[in-house]
């Protein structure tokens, strides 16, 4: 969806904050890539400062560092750089280092300026990847389409923040009200306007249509399913430019967000 | 010897989950007591593995007796030397008996970890 919207603004900036899994760059394969390493803090402790109180062990609320022989040590892949282990030692034992967690790719496709997070596999978390992903796609002028990874956990909350209005794309299926409510809050709970589109809807879930009535979601689209859209896009092609049908389709949405 | 079990819920049989099991069995082979006690960290959003064998490193036990461990759990008993047996069936005090007696192998495997799924 997002690179399909993106392809229609022909000129802005589309910032892929799926970082665990960037699949924009698949359709719209940009030129002349520049890479930038994206770091987090990781603790080191001083064992001649460290008197073994474990208060740092204890505060970890992601279980990343334990505690063996007297002193405590981190295990790299589960740590978040939260920071806390460095505030709550009274003794100044522990010092943050730098650790690459991923990498931010920008290059062009025509006119789009195509911005991509890459967290490297097996990270816990890839705020800091989407953080800088955001602020370079946004240093750019003009409109920006951001790809937002699933859910509603800390990577949304980071890709949300820095957008204006949401476009939440729902499944008719129970399964895809409950995600789209969770969004919804989320969104809501941001101060954004939202609205939907409903996505491989051959027959349509009353409940969603109930809820986007009640809360004053206006739904910009309704998209059968299509083998021939899931084979191009199979494919690694764009749906934007396919046919007219798919084309008026994505300008239309555009249209309706941006007037 | 100190020998710690992850426990099912019916605080019998031995938990197939090390880090997210409900009680932990502790069995002292030298005065033959045993105690039960909550893990701390079975509802933990993440790091329940490492956590877990903290609380074994933390209850000074020798050996682990467990269906299957994670990668950096292991990592932890091992820098504390605790050795890690594989479980043979369910019953927990039959577990007990086998390592006693010397039927029991360690544990060659080490899976990477479930995080957060369960």
């Amino acid at each position: 969806m997002s690179v399909n919207l993106a392809a229609a603004t022909k000129s802005a900036s589309y910032i892929d904050c799926d970082v665990e899994e960037p699949n924009g760059r698949i359709f719209l394969q940009p030129k002349g890539c520049e890479e930038t390493p994206v770091f987090t803090a990781l603790p080191e402790f001083d064992e001649s400062k460290c008197i073994g109180c474990r208060k740092c062990v204890e505060f970890c609320r992601f279980n990343a560092l334990m505690f063996i022989g007297n002193k405590p040590a981190v295990f790299s892949e589960v740590c978040h750089a939260c920071g806390g282990c460095t505030l709550v030692c009274s003794e100044g034992a522990v010092a943050e280092t730098k650790k690459q967690i991923g990498t931010v790719e920008q290059g062009r496709c025509g006119n789009i300026n195509v911005v991509t997070g890459i967290l490297n596999i097996g990270e816990a978390s890839g705020v800091a990847v989407i953080r800088k992903a955001l602020d370079i796609g946004l240093q750019a002028n003009g409109d920006a389409i951001i790809d937002c990874p699933p859910g509603s956990g800390c990577s949304v909350i980071e890709s949300v923040s820095a957008s204006d209005c949401c476009i939440i794309v729902a499944e008719p299926t129970a399964f895809g009200l409950h995600n789209f409510k969770m969004a919804y809050r989320l969104a809501k709970l941001l101060d954004k306007s939202c609205y939907a589109i409903i996505n491989k809807e051959d027959v349509p879930y009353p409940p969603l249509d109930n809820f986007c009535a009640e809360n004053g979601v206006k739904i910009l689209a309704r998209i059968p399913f299509d083998p021939e859209a899931a084979l191009l896009l199979a494919n690694g092609k764009l749906l934007y430019g396919s046919n007219a049908h798919y084309t008026n389709l994505f300008r239309n949405i555009l249209c309706e967000v941006k007037p | 010897m100190k020998v710690i079990l992850p426990l099912d819920e019916n605080k019998i049989d031995v938990c197939v989950s090390f880090g997210r099991c409900q009680y932990f069995m502790i069995h002292d082979t030298d005065s033959g007591s045993t105690e039960i006690k909550g893990n701390p960290v079975a509802d933990a959003q993440g790091g329940a593995g490492i956590k877990s064998a903290q609380f074994i490193v933390d209850s000074k036990a020798d050996a682990l007796i467990t269906v299957r461990c994670g990668e950096n759990a292991a990592k932890v008993l091992n820098m504390a030397g605790i050795k890690i047996f594989k479980s043979e069936g369910i019953g927990a005090e039959h577990n007990i008996a086998l390592l006693k007696s010397g039927k029991l192998s360690p544990l060659a495997q080490f899976h990477a970890g479930f995080h957060g799924k369960r």
